[in-house]
Parts: structure tokens; C-alpha cells; sequence
């Protein structure tokens, strides 16, 4: 067989191709090729062979034929063989297959190999897809690593080393005393990972974060050695001598510093003097700057640091470079909860933002904008926002309409205004708004007695130019249902009354039945709102042959509806009034949950919501109750309810009420223990709602001379039946019969409750025993 | 941690992909197909932070990446790592693959993948940032290539034979003979 293409070839080939299909092809015979190759155990073309492999897995086709071939390789001795087969097995490998346990074996011998790069090839492929039992056998080799003097190595076992943690906490406290030396290292490489490995472990463990504290002034050392010790060549990155190492150290002297006033302290000086120092003028400056800002805020810095931070992110805001200000609005997010003021001095510029045109900074922006407004700034800030979301791309709309609605809620200065500002989101961005903002909005209205003319005027006005907004056109058909009156008579003071007539109206409104914009929840909406018109209008007849026409729609939902309005017409006529009045103010439900329960059927448990008003109408019960849950909308509690038909429910503790209405069964009592002087009586109950639970009420009586105190009675029965005890009267048994200790338990299908067992102290000394107890009446199971 | 780093030309085809957290073939190829998607909508005046998409993304990741003449270089972070310092390593790790290659094009990507996963390997482990000296990270890497041809040994002989060769011969008649 002819010695298989080299790799080179195999690109060149492979760029040839004109099309996929070609590629695929190509692909498919070399894979071929390879797979005999693998076949007849050919070791020097192996590695070979896998290479090519990796880069057709890089390509998108599989190769996991090649995973033993890996292992092949690595257990090779060839430094060749090794390193393929080491990059193999971290492409192709993972925790999930089997296989990959076959290495551990290899991995360990290479750990202790004699040449330091196939001990380095090992440390790599063991941090980046060590499992967790891998980790585990060969913890100990990386953590003589660490402790050595190459400093290769120790920068290799070092990073080994957290992902190690990663995998294995608990193995966390083996690397302990290998951490003791690794700060005093010169050499950059391994400080660095010194450090990610000293964070990872002070961040998983709050004990570990104490004991490195006293590494702060260490740390501070350091930090002061490379800012202050002019030009190195080998660390130096645009003038700044090793700036990663830098913000490494500032990292982990936040996590040291955060809720420490001494180790903060200690930083102060010298976070003040970097952040003073730094050159701005590229980008290394700014990432060291950015860290200091970072860590400034997170630790109990003094006040006068802070406001230098919050004075350099603001600088930050107004740089050129676009990755500043992304950087510095992101941390103005974290610290705009801490320092609000410092942060509200930069408004301006953040609103700014809102207009740039990079999407990142625009997303930002306006998370930190929402963050900002308060009572002082509400109307000019929602001013900003709501042009931002005039303008802006699809994918911001939700949740800046979202955001809008909650500063609204919030803030708002006068109920006009909230009013005004959410048509405007309705009327902009009414298809991305959320399903819960149209009954938030209903009852809002609602709740705003004196807009209620001027809200349905703009509503209306606003139907006529759009239909195609569900939240905005079902929100408008409410209105109009119950405000229609306020409509057609024109009596509106806060803006010009336009005239309006009932045809018109109602054209509307039939428009948005017929209309293909319309989901057939609007429908319902608009089929409800005519209705209630007929009460508030005189053109009933007009509203009569609507509603008979959907008696029989396809829609199952409006034909529903539109049936049970017919009734109402004929055989309720009287009702009808009384039902399509106007609705009372509604209070505002915590959450949704409870009322949603109570709403379906019109049935009684006590609901969150107490109605304001007595219930006009209370027959027949049933339907009116229906008939309410239609007009009221979605989430809308249905205030008028039927009067109690059964029981006051205690709270919903009636399944559980012992101690009402248990007759008494005619079982006998039983006595269950006698020994010592204690004495327990059996006495048997049925459960009033579950006739198969006996309730048995143990009582303990003590005829000795001294009183047994520490009583405890447990008891337990076969897994077949269910026991349930609750807690005694008392702990302590009164000597010589004076008093008794009751117990209760509850059981499901008692037949033998086959182990008791007591525990008490007698006369100072402890005792405890152990009983069965079987001799229970056979009336006391069914 | 990086969870993943991708290197792709501007049609989107993959010269690098090098994951720090385990998927399957199919959804890496689907996370580098939309990180090019989304990574080349981007203006060039526009910053370099992305929200990950949704395979790669979720609130705690983001891309930031960089676009050399034809190349992207994303690398995909979560929030313990420094945005600039991020930007910082990949410009370090370019620069490295200048040095190592004299004037680095995408054809030596392609061509020599394996030299760039072994670059990689020396600059980050396991996810996280190893070593960002890029003279200590090229004497490794030479170092090691040393090794390997000095294993090449008496089979490699010919091969280096005809290497000087070629360098005597008139242009024209060149053949690559190299390790690979």
C-alpha cells in the first residue's frame, strides 16, 4: 500500500475542490485511505494519518475513528508521536467517552518524564480535559510540580493545578503548601498563574480567601515593583512593563480586599498612585486603569478613591475609542446600585450613548438609563427613552418597552402623564410589548376615575389610524366597551372633544371583528365591547344583529360568547343592566397566581382580592358567574361574587382540622405499653373526612412517685402504611397518675404499628425502650 | 476562562477552532457558523465586545474579537476576564504567530494548523491565559520544534539532503520537502 499523502497534500487537495460536494468527496476516499492505514497498525505513518484526521475534524467531518489512534500516539515515545497525539486527544476526547480513561496511565508516566516538554505536553492535556476521577489519581503528581524549580513547569502545574480545584474541591486543600513560595517567583510566567490559581482558590473557599490575606502586603510589593521599575524589555507591552500581570494582581487584591477594612487599607495607596500613573493613551493603559476602577469600588475604599474611579470611568465615556466607553458603561452598570449620585452626574453622556450607532453600546446604554431614572429626572429621561425606542432595532424593543412600563409604574408624575407614556409605547412598539402589560394597563385606567374621557378619546383616535397592535387595539376596545357614553357625548376636558357618533362607534368595532389583523383574542375583546355598548348606547338593534351573526362563527370562543349575549338579550333582558355596568375600581393583585384559581368557576375559597361592593345580582348563580368571567377580561378578578354556598373554609385547614367533627366510632380503647409505671392507653378516632384514617390519641400516665421527664413517644409502621404524629401536650409525665401526656397520631390502615419506641428520664437516669405494639382492635382497620 | 477560540477568514471558513469546554461536532460547527454570522455583520468603527449568540452566549459570556485583513480572531470569554486584557493576549498571540512564521498570512494558518495549535498551547491552558511573554513563549516553541526534528533524525537525513539542494538549485525546480 503506498505511504498515505502527507498533510500538505491533503490541504492542497482539499483547496482544489470547487465545490462541497467535491470537498466531501475528497474527504470521504481520504478517510477511506486512513482508516485501512489504521487498520494495518502502521506506526510510522501514524501520526500522519491523525494529523490529517484533526484537520478534517477541524473542517466539520467526523473523526472519531481516530481517538485510539491518539492513544496510540501518546503512549509512543517519540516527542513527535506525542505531541499529535496529545493535540488529538484534547480535540477529539472528552470526559464522556470511555476511552479517554486509557490515559491516565500515559499522562502519569509522562508527568514524571525525563524531558520537560513531554512533561509539559502532559500538564496541558491534563488541565484541559482532565476528568474528575483522572484529577483525582494524579493530584499528587501536579502538586510535586508545582514545587519545582522549573519554572516551565511550575507555570504549567500551576494552571493543572485550578483546573484540578475546578473538578475536585475537595483536593483544594493539597495544594495548600505548594502556594507558600510561589509569590516570591521572579520569573513573570509563573507569578502570573501563581496568582489565577491563588484567585481560584480564594474565590471557591471563604476560609482559603482568610488564610491568603496576609498576602496583601506581598501582593502590593509586587505590584509597586513593576510600576516602578522603569523599562524591562522582555515584559514591556507599548511602554507598560507587563500590564497582564498587573491586572491579574489588581484582580485577585479585589477579592482580597472586598469586605476587609484592613487589607483595604493596605491597597489604598497604591491603587491611588496606579491609578494616577497610568498612561491613557493605549489601550494597555486603559485595561490596568479599567481593573484599578473595578477594584476600587468593590473593596471599602476610602472616599475620596471612589470619587476618582467614578471621575475616570466618566472620562472613559467621553474617549474616542469605542471599547472604552462599552467597557466604561458596563462598569457603571455595577456600581450604579452602590453609588448612585456619583453615577447620575454622567447622564447626560449616558443618554448620549442611546443614539450610538453600535448596537453593544446602545444595549448598554440603556440598561444603565433604566437604571438612573428616578422621581427628579422621570419626565425628561422617559423623553430620551421613548425616542430610543421609536428608533431603535427589534431586538431592543421588548425589553425597553418592559423597562418603560416599570419606571412608569414607579415614578410617574401625574396619572396623565403614565397614561400618555404608555399609549406611546402602545402606538410604537405595541407588537414587542409583553402579554401581562394589557390587563396592568385596563386596570390602571380604570383605577384613574377622572381620565377616564380623555384616555378613551385618545384610544379611539389612535384605533383609527392603526388596528394592526393587539395589545394596543384590545386595550382600546375595552375602553371604548365601557367608556363608549363618555365617547359619543363629547365631554372632555383635558384636550379638544371630537365628535364621535354611535354609528361610527360601532363601525369600528365591527371593523376589528371582520379585520384579518385582528387574533381572536381581540376578537373576544370586541365582541364583549359592543355588548356592553348596548347598555350605553340606544342603538341596540344595531348591537342585537352583531351579536346574533356570531352565534354562529367557526370561532368556538366567540360563538360561546356571542350565544350567551343572545340570551342575555331574550330571556335575562331585566339582567342586563345590572350585569353591563360599569366596572368598580379594581385592586391591584399581588401576583397572579391565587386569583387565577379563584376566577374559573366562580366557586368560593377566600380570595386575595375582598370585593368593594355587595353583590347586586345572585341568580341564577352559576350563569351570572360565567357571564362576569367573560366581561372581565383576562386577569381581571371578578369582584361581584355569589354568596357563600357552603362552609367558611378555615383557611384551607379543614383536611387537616383534627379536632372538629370526629365522631367518635365505637372502637375501644387499647392499652399499648405498661412497663415501669408508665403506662399508654390507645384511644381510636375516625378522621372525619377520610374514614380509612384512624386517628389515635395516645396517653402516657406516670404512677410512679417521681415525674418522667424528657418524654418522647416515636413510633413506626411497615411501608405500606402512612403515620403521621403530631406534637404532644407536654414533655414531661406527672408522677402518680396526677396527669396524662396525649399524643396524637394519625394512621392510614392500622393493623399493627409494629415498633414504639420511648425515651424518658426517670429519677435522673435516662431509659429507653423498645415496644411492638399489635394488638390493636380489628374495628380499627377496615 | 475562555471557553473557546475561534480563528475564521471573512467567507466564515474555519482556519482554527479550539475549544475550552466540551460539544459535540455538530454544535461546534454550528458556534463557529454563528459567531462568523454575527461577527461579520459588524461596522468596522463599531467596538469589539459581543453578546455571545445563543449556543456559545448566555448572560455570563461574551466575543471579543479582532479582524486582521482577512482573518477574524474571536475569542469567546465569561466575565473573569478583563475585556482589554482579552484584546491585549490576542493582539500578543498575532504578533507571536508573526515572529514565528515571518510575515504571517492566512496560508500559513492553513497550511501549518498544527504549528498554530502548538503556539496556542503555549499561551493558554485549559482556558486560562498561561503565558503572555512573547519571547518566552517563541523559545519554547522552538525548542520544541528542535526536538521534533532532531527525532526525525537518520529517516529525516535525505529529506535535509535534498533541502540543500533545492537551495543550490535554480529556481524553478523547488520541491517542498519538509516534516510534514
Amino acid at each position: 500500500m503506498p505511504a498515505p499523502i502527507r498533510l500538505r497534500e491533503l490541504i492542497r487537495t482539499i483547496r482544489t475542490a470547487r465545490t462541497q460536494a467535491e470537498e466531501r468527496e475528497m474527504i470521504q476516499k481520504e478517510c477511506a485511505a486512513i482508516r485501512s492505514s489504521f487498520r494495518e497498525e502502521d506506526n510510522t505513518y501514524r501520526c500522519r494519518n491523525v494529523a490529517k484526521l484533526l484537520y478534517m475534524h477541524m473542517l466539520g467531518y467526523p473523526a472519531h475513528f481516530g481517538q485510539l489512534e491518539c492513544l496510540k500516539l501518546i503512549a509512543s515515545q517519540k516527542f513527535t508521536d506525542k505531541r499529535i497525539g496529545y493535540l488529538g486527544a484534547m480535540l477529539l476526547l472528552d470526559e464522556r467517552q470511555d476511552v479517554h480513561l486509557l490515559m491516565t496511565n500515559c499522562i502519569k508516566n509522562d508527568l514524571n518524564h525525563s524531558t520537560q516538554y513531554v512533561q509539559g505536553l502532559a500538564l496541558c492535556t491534563l488541565g484541559c480535559m482532565g476528568s474528575s476521577e483522572m484529577c483525582r489519581d494524579l493530584a499528587g503528581e501536579v502538586e510535586k510540580l508545582l514545587k519545582t524549580s522549573n519554572s516551565y513547569l511550575r507555570k504549567k502545574a500551576a494552571l493543572c493545578a485550578v483546573h484540578v480545584i475546578r473538578k475536585v474541591p475537595e483536593l483544594m486543600e493539597m495544594f495548600l503548601p505548594a502556594t507558600k513560595n510561589l509569590l516570591s517567583e521572579k520569573n513573570h510566567g509563573v507569578l502570573h498563574t501563581s496568582v489565577v490559581l491563588l484567585t481560584e482558590m480564594c474565590e471557591r473557599s471563604p476560609d482559603m480567601l482568610a488564610h491568603f490575606r496576609k498576602l496583601v502586603p506581598q501582593l502590593v510589593r509586587i505590584l509597586k515593583n513593576l510600576i516602578m521599575s522603569g523599562y524591562s524589555p522582555e515584559h514591556d507591552v507599548s511602554g507598560i512593563s507587563d500590564p497582564f500581570l498587573q491586572v491579574r494582581i489588581l484582580r485577585l487584591l479585589r477579592i482580597l480586599g472586598k469586605s476587609d477594612d484592613d487589607s483595604s487599607e493596605a491597597m489604598n495607596d497604591i491603587l491611588a498612585q496606579v491609578a494616577t500613573n497610568t498612561e491613557t493613551s493605549k489601550n494597555v493603559g486603559n485595561a490596568i486603569l479599567y481593573e484599578t476602577v473595578l477594584t476600587i469600588m468593590d473593596i471599602k475604599s476610602e472616599s475620596g478613591l471612589r470619587v476618582l474611579a467614578i471621575n475616570i470611568l466618566g472620562r472613559f465615556l467621553l474617549n474616542n475609542d469605542k471599547n472604552i466607553r462599552y467597557v466604561a458603561l458596563t462598569s457603571l452598570l455595577k456600581t450604579v446600585q452602590t453609588d448612585h449620585n456619583a453615577v447620575q452626574r454622567h447622564r447626560s453622556t449616558i443618554v448620549d450613548c442611546l443614539k450610538d450607532l453600535d448596537v453593544s453600546i446602545k444595549r448598554r446604554a440603556m440598561e444603565l438609563s433604566f437604571a438612573l431614572v428616578n422621581g427628579n429626572n422621570i419626565r425628561g429621561m422617559m423623553k430620551e427613552l421613548l425616542y430610543f425606542l421609536d428608533s431603535c432595532d427589534p431586538e431592543f424593543k421588548a425589553d425597553c418597552a418592559s423597562g418603560v412600563f416599570l419606571a412608569a409604574e414607579k415614578y410617574a408624575p401625574s396619572k396623565r402623564w403614565h397614561i400618555d407614556t404608555i399609549m406611546r409605547v402602545l402606538t410604537t412598539a405595541g407588537s414587542y410589548v409583553r402579554d401581562d402589560s394589557v390587563p396592568n394597563l385596563i386596570q390602571l385606567i380604570t383605577n384613574s376615575v377622572e381620565m377616564h374621557a380623555y384616555t378613551v378619546q385618545r384610544l379611539y383616535k389612535a384605533l383609527l389610524d392603526d388596528i394592526s397592535q393587539q395589545p394596543l387595539v384590545q386595550v382600546a376596545s375595552w375602553c371604548i366597551g365601557e367608556y363608549g357614553d363618555l365617547l359619543v357625548s363629547g365631554q372632555c376636558e383635558e384636550e379638544e372633544p371630537i365628535q364621535v357618533t354611535e354609528d361610527e362607534v360601532l363601525d369600528v368595532l365591527e371593523g376589528l371583528l371582520v379585520s384579518n389583523l385582528s387574533t381572536p383574542v381581540t376578537r373576544g375583546y370586541a365582541l364583549t365591547a359592543i355588548m356592553k355598548l348596548s347598555t350605553r348606547f340606544s342603538s341596540v338593534n344595531r348591537i342585537k344583529k352583531v351579536v346574533s351573526i356570531y352565534g354562529s362563527s367557526i370561532d368556538v370562543e366567540l360563538q360561546q360568547r356571542a350565544v350567551e349575549y343572545n340570551a342575555l338579550f331574550k330571556k335575562y333582558d331585566h339582567m342586563r343592566p345590572a350585569l353591563l355596568e360599569r366596572m368598580p375600581i379594581m385592586e391591584k393583585t399581588a401576583t397572579n397566581g391565587p386569583t387565577e384559581i379563584v376566577q374559573t368557576n366562580g366557586e368560593t375559597e377566600p380570595s386575595a382580592v375582598e370585593p368593594k361592593h355587595p353583590p347586586p345580582v345572585t341568580q341564577p348563580a352559576n350563569q351570572a358567574n360565567d357571564l362576569l368571567d367573560l366581561l372581565g377580561g383576562n386577569d381581571v378578578v371578578p369582584v361581584i361574587q355569589t354568596t357563600m354556598p357552603t362552609k367558611p373554609a378555615s383557611a384551607g385547614g379543614e383536611l387537616l382540622d383534627l379536632l372538629g367533627d370526629l365522631s367518635l366510632s365505637g372502637i375501644p380503647p387499647m392499652t399499648a405499653y405498661n412497663k415501669n409505671g408508665l403506662k399508654i392507653d390507645f384511644t381510636f378516632e375516625r378522621a372525619n373526612p377520610n374514614p380509612n384514617i384512624a386517628v389515635i390519641t395516645i396517653h402516657a400516665s406516670n404512677s410512679t412517685e417521681a415525674e418522667m421527664t424528657d418524654f418522647v413517644f416515636q413510633a413506626a409502621v411497615p411501608k405500606t402504611f402512612q403515620l403521621q404524629l403530631l406534637s404532644p401536650s407536654s414533655n414531661v409525665v406527672p408522677a402518680l397518675n396526677q396527669g396524662t401526656v396525649t399524643q396524637v397520631i394519625r394512621v392510614l390502615n392500622p393493623q399493627k404499628v409494629s415498633l414504639s419506641m420511648l425515651t424518658y428520664t426517670h429519677k435522673g437516669s435516662p431509659v429507653q425502650d423498645l415496644a411492638e405494639v399489635n394488638n390493636f382492635p380489628p374495628q380499627s382497620w377496615q | 476562562m475562555i471557553k473557546a477560540i475561534l480563528i475564521f477568514n471573512n467567507h466564515g471558513k474555519p482556519r482554527l477552532s479550539k475549544f475550552y469546554e466540551h460539544y459535540t461536532e455538530d454544535t461546534e460547527q454550528q458556534i463557529i457558523r454563528e459567531t462568523f454570522h454575527l461577527v461579520s455583520k459588524r461596522d468596522e468603527n463599531v467596538c469589539n465586545f459581543l453578546e455571545g449568540g445563543m449556543l456559545i452566549g448566555g448572560s455570563d459570556y461574551k466575543l471579543i474579537y479582532r479582524h486582521y485583513a482577512t482573518l477574524y480572531f474571536v475569542f469567546c470569554v465569561d466575565s473573569s476576564e478583563s475585556e482589554l486584557g482579552i484584546l491585549d493576549l490576542i493582539q500578543v498571540f498575532v504578533e507571536t504567530l508573526d515572529k514565528c512564521f515571518e510575515n504571517v498570512c492566512e496560508l500559513d494558518l492553513i497550511f501549518h494548523v498544527d504549528k498554530v495549535h502548538n503556539i496556542l498551547a503555549e499561551m493558554v491552558m485549559g482556558g486560562m491565559v498561561l503565558e503572555t511573554n512573547m519571547n518566552e513563549i517563541i523559545t519554547q516553541v522552538d525548542a520544541q520544534n528542535k526536538m521534533e526534528k532532531s527525532e526525525a533524525g537518520i529517516a529525516g537525513a535525505p529529506a535535509r539532503a535534498c533541502i540543500s539542494c533545492k537551495e543550490h538549485e535554480p529556481p524553478g525546480n523547488a520541491q517542498k520537502h519538509q516534516h510534514w
